[in-house]
């Protein structure tokens, strides 16, 4: 029988993160292909009690409270992680692929001597063995990747790949783990969270966005969409390129690393539709994309799509409603 | 202050149409403009804006060919002081194998910060600062969108979901890995690049690093790539730009956001 599969929780304030549902699930699902059992990894503050959040999403949950670790600490997770995958002998580890995620899981691979692959959309079994499939370029491509051989592979997952289909309802056994990790402090403190991006407009609230993405080209030309947008009673947003120039403020990102968005409409011009941003728009009602290079991944999410120069139809739109 | 940044070329592919290579291991590159990794870019402004303004030297290192050194003399010009290259030649790379030649480079430098892309553009792993940094045994922090200079120690933020910033210190030596915006990298032109053409860029075979095909073997092999299955997707609007703003404005008026 091999090892069982292994899925670290993510929290953040005392509350558990999506992303440890979607590993849990897949945890799930490839135990049961494997004929292994599905164990959950919960480090937290000692008394934090998150545990109670986890129950039926495994078969066992192994519980280290350490002090400090109410806030996620790469070294400190690095160490507790390793002690649990000396214990358990895990097939696979599931791990996040979000910030903090790219911040443990690298550093695991290296100090366990175990191969990762990083930011897999999934995790398939061929005669056994496991494979990532990844998105590159933009998500133009998907590649199959495999591990080296090896007792134990890690997996960090890309955040929204995993449709979490409910909680499979284990009899969980809670299993409380003493650590043997002697403390030491960390190189690096935790001091505070800060909330950026907030502002004049509340685009999560918008009925109507008209978003602007890297095709806009030239910061003088946004000014051509904004007399759209105010024609339309559009609020402008944007995609994170155009914050990162400097060229709207913050507040008007849509994505993960800025806002999720559920407007009725949202006309994307000029996105190319990164993941980070479409997981930001999955709730919109509706989404058109204009985009020229029609192999653009935004057209996969959108419901209609043009494949032509946004300032084109920027121009034909105006034209119709006499702008 | 003494700072390392390892940058990466790759090929831009927006608006481009790819195609997979008859190994269906990689894509087909002639013919692609090839770019510095947009993450890197940041991560070397950060690092020469940080010397200009605390002294030191700005020291850039790639792993890759004759051809990708023409981002390293963009580094050059940017402001860096010296270039290290490592021709790897024929060798299969991981991130993993990646990770360890710049160990073995970076090792022997003196550095209080190594600074890297957050990721590549092309496959995103994000993997190599932080490996990079457990190999030397250094403190580390990912997706960095601040630094603020204490006395041996730094104070970061650092860019999670939502919007939210988690603000830490940390210790020197340390590796971070770089954001995009945390900075507005500067212009360079091609007579910066022309300028920059004496400054000091050395080029190391993997033997002469003392590392063989063994010691950077990859813990994880590309098998094949493809293109993503054609499923769902938009309904292509058609037709000559009035036509299509004017279905546009159909679908906005059905949707109920304009009158």
């Amino acid at each position: 029988m091999k090892g069982p599969i292994l899925a670290l929780v993510e929290h953040r304030k005392g509350e558990i993160r999506d992303i440890t549902y979607e590993l849990l699930r897949k945890a799930h699902e490839l135990s049961q292909r494997a004929g292994s059992d599905p164990i959950c990894l919960l480090i937290q503050a000692p008394g934090q009690g998150l545990e109670a959040g986890l129950k039926g999403w495994a078969k066992k949950i192994l519980v280290i409270e350490a002090k400090g670790c109410e806030v996620f600490n790469s070294e400190l997770y690095k160490a507790y992680c390793l002690e649990a995958l000396r214990t358990l002998e895990p097939f696979i580890v599931l791990l996040p692929h979000t910030p903090w995620g790219m911040d443990l899981a690298p550093a695991l691979s290296v100090k366990a001597g175990l191969p990762l692959i990083s930011d897999c959309v999934d995790i398939v079994l061929e005669n056994g063995d496991p494979k990532a499939i990844r998105q590159i370029y933009g998500g133009k491509l998907y590649s199959q990747v495999a591990f080296r051989p090896s007792s134990t592979y890690l997996a960090s997952m890309r955040p929204g790949s995993i449709q979490v289909e409910g909680n499979p309802g284990y009899e969980t056994e809670l299993l409380s783990f003493d650590t043997q990790t002697p403390i030491r402090a960390p190189s690096k403190t935790f001091e505070e969270f800060v909330e950026t991006g907030q502002g004049d407009v509340d685009i999560s609230q918008a009925p109507f966005l008209i978003s602007i993405g890297r095709g806009i080209g030239d910061e003088e030309r946004i000014q051509e969409v904004k007399d759209l947008a105010e024609k339309l009673g559009a609020i402008l947003s944007c995609s994170r390129p155009i914050v990162d120039k400097n060229w709207l403020p913050k507040y008007h990102q849509v994505g993960t690393s800025g806002k999720t968005v559920k407007p009725k409409v949202y006309l994307a011009l000029g996105i190319s539709g990164a993941f980070q941003h479409v997981a930001g728009i999955k709730g919109s009602g509706t989404i058109i994309a204009v985009n020229k290079d029609k192999k653009a991944p935004i057209f996969r999410a959108a419901h209609y799509g043009v494949a032509e120069d946004l300032f084109t139809i920027v121009s034909a739109l105006k034209a119709k409603i006499g702008g | 202050m003494e700072i390392v940044v390892c940058i990466k070329r790759v090929p831009f592919t927006q608006e481009v149409d790819l195609e997979i290579a008859p190994s269906q291991k990689d894509i087909v590159k002639e013919g692609l403009a090839f770019v510095l990794n947009e993450w890197d870019n940041y991560a070397l402004e950060e690092a020469i804006s940080l010397k200009e303004r605390l002294g030191g030297q700005v020291t850039a290192v790639l792993i890759g060919s004759e051809e990708d050194e023409e981002v390293l003399r963009r580094a050059l010009a940017m402001g860096a002081d010296r270039a290290v290259r490592v021709d790897p030649g024929d060798v299969y790379l991981d991130v993993r194998g990646i990770s360890k030649i710049l160990t073995r480079v970076v090792k022997d430098m003196p550095f209080d910060l190594i600074l890297t892309g957050a990721q590549a553009d092309d496959t995103n792993e994000g993997c190599v600062g932080v490996m990079l940094a457990e190999e030397l045994g250094i403190p580390h922090a990912s997706v960095v969108k601040g630094i603020e200079v204490l006395d041996r120690t730094l104070r970061i933020r650092v860019e999670l979901e939502g919007g939210t910033e988690e603000v830490s210190t940390i210790r020197l030596p340390a590796l971070l890995t770089i954001q995009t915006g945390i900075n507005e990298p500067r212009y360079v032109s091609v007579m910066g690049i022309r300028k920059a053409a004496k400054k000091e860029l050395k080029v190391f075979s993997l033997e002469e690093l003392g590392l063989d095909s063994e010691s950077i073997k990859p813990d994880s092999i590309v098998e094949r790539l493809y293109f993503p299955p054609e499923q769902g997707g938009a309904h292509m609007l058609t037709g000559d730009p009035a036509t299509v703003a004017e279905k546009i404005l159909k679908i906005l008026k059905e949707k109920g956001v304009i009158q």
